[in-house]
């Protein structure tokens, strides 16, 4: 165990914490932040996503000890911001939504990409993705949403 | 008892080292996976393990005296994304998991883990890229080559840190690499194949050939690239089957659950073949 401060959601913390422990499980079962999903737990599908200092990471492989000093905000953080209404928003208008467990780790790579490239092209919105899987949509409908987000939100980001 | 422990700076880690040994845990993208268990419990390290990823001293990618020094620390993302990263880095970074896993994971341990398919090694062959290394009393400094000695095993003593690979600046007119895998992101090389090439007024001044997965290192020939060195372009078809057949009689892949021998061999020697082709051309 061992002291670390950080930020979470906004709000400074300090945690008396095992530093070995995957940031995936103090969210869930800590926090009882249940946005972030264990997909796979080995860094392949995305379901476990979050940003650290505005970067998607995916929160199974992050151990408690390399969040210290960083900021991280889960998809109920940013459900928060005017730029995740924009998103969702685009998100529902092109069906990029079917059974939803994807969608919170779409999210978080759509704000982590916009956040960097407030206006990708469908190249750099592929890579963005690439590491969020999704059994429903075919993907097409998010990069569509993307694109739509990226252009209703222009100057927000 | 030993326990976890998050230094502030590069000295207090080597004392840390020089008094016990610790597993050193830098983006934790390999680590985690290799100690993964249920969900809810928590990952167990052999050694306890000694978190480096926080340590602002090794995060840097700059210019220095003609090198391009990278820090431990450094993301892949970021040496993605840096003006002087080589161009034979850069696309084998793209190709390396998804930017999830390359903001939170090093060069360093991708050359630590010294995966016979570690992407990024077949960069750091081809470029002749030195790793140094620190402990509490010294600094060594190893070429990428002498460094990894066999499947996962490199010249690392228990006490020393990678601190930095120092990589010469870009100079090469063309540079190919191809990774083989199931997926194009996350996935681990089937087979990779990367080649440098430097032409002048049709002279190939420079040429380097490395092939991933095919054996227990990354596998590069001086000899046989030597024998290309101050030829004239044209005579690269002439010489294709001899090539050919030297490459061939190196490349020892084996078979496991990812693809097999023949599979490994036959799609390195149509890399190469590809890449020989594109040069006469
Ligand atoms: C989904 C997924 C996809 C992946 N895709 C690829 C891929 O396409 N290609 C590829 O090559 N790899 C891939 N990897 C593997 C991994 O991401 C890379 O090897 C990465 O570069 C490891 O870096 P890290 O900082 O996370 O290492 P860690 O997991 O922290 O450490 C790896 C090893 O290096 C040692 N180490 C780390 N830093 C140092 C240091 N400074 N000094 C001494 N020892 C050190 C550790 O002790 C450990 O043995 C993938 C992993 C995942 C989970
Ligand atoms: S649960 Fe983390 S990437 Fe799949
Ligand atoms: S909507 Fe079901 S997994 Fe993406």
């Amino acid at each position: 165990m061992a002291k670390i401060e950080w930020m979470l959601n906004g709000t400074p913390i300090s945690s008396d914490i095992d530093l070995s422990m995957r940031l995936l499980d103090y969210l869930r079962d800590h926090q009882h932040l249940k946005g972030p999903k264990e997909g796979c737990g080995e860094g392949e599908c995305g379901a476990c996503a979050v940003l650290i200092d505005h970067q998607i990471a995916n929160s199974c492989l992050v151990p408690m000890a390399n969040v210290a000093g960083h900021e991280v905000v889960t998809i109920e953080g940013f459900a928060k911001t005017k730029r995740y209404q924009i998103i969702a928003q685009a998100f529902i208008d092109c069906g990029a939504v079917q059974c939803g467990f994807c969608t919170p780790g779409m999210i978080i790579a759509t704000e982590s990409l916009l956040h960097h490239q407030p206006q990708p092209t469908i190249s750099e919105i592929k890579v963005a993705l690439s590491g969020n899987l999704c059994r429903c949509t075919g993907y097409n409908m998010i990069i569509e949403a993307i694109t739509l987000a990226a252009k209703r939100g222009r100057g927000e980001w | 008892m030993v326990e976890a422990r998050i230094p502030h700076s590069l000295q207090e880690a080597l004392i840390l080292m020089s008094q016990a040994t610790y597993t050193i845990v830098n983006g934790a993208t390999d680590l985690l996976v290799q100690k993964r268990s249920w969900s809810g419990t928590i990952p167990k390290f052999s050694q306890p393990p000694l978190y480096i990823r926080g340590l602002k001293e090794l995060d840097y990618i700059c210019e220095r005296s003609g090198m391009l020094e990278i820090g431990a620390t450094t993301s892949l993302e970021t040496i993605l994304h840096h003006p002087k990263t080589p161009k034979i880095l850069q696309h084998i970074i793209l190709t390396m998991a998804s930017p999830a896993i390359r903001h939170q994971a090093t060069l360093s341990g991708n050359i630590q883990n010294a995966s016979p398919a570690g992407d990024s090694l077949v960069g750091l062959y081809l470029l002749d890229a030195s790793i140094v290394l620190h402990n509490r009393h010294h600094e060594r400094v190893i070429s990428i080559q002498d460094f990894i000695v066999d499947v996962r095993k490199t010249m690392r003593e228990a006490d020393e840190l990678i601190t930095k690979v120092v990589l010469p600046i870009d100079k090469f007119s063309q540079c190919a690499y191809t990774k083989v895998g199931p997926r194009k992101t996350d996935a681990i090389a089937k087979v990779a194949f990367g080649g440098l090439i430097d032409i002048e007024n049709d002279r190939i001044r420079d040429i380097r050939i490395a092939f991933g997965a095919v054996y227990k290192t990354v596998l590069r020939s001086r000899k046989i690239e030597e024998s290309l060195m101050g030829k004239d372009r044209s005579a690269v078809p002439e010489m294709k089957h001899v090539l050919l057949e030297g490459y061939a009689s190196l490349i020892q892949p084996i078979d496991d659950q990812r693809s097999n021998r023949w599979y490994r061999k036959t799609t390195a020697l149509n890399l190469l073949e590809a890449f020989l082709d594109s040069i006469s051309r």
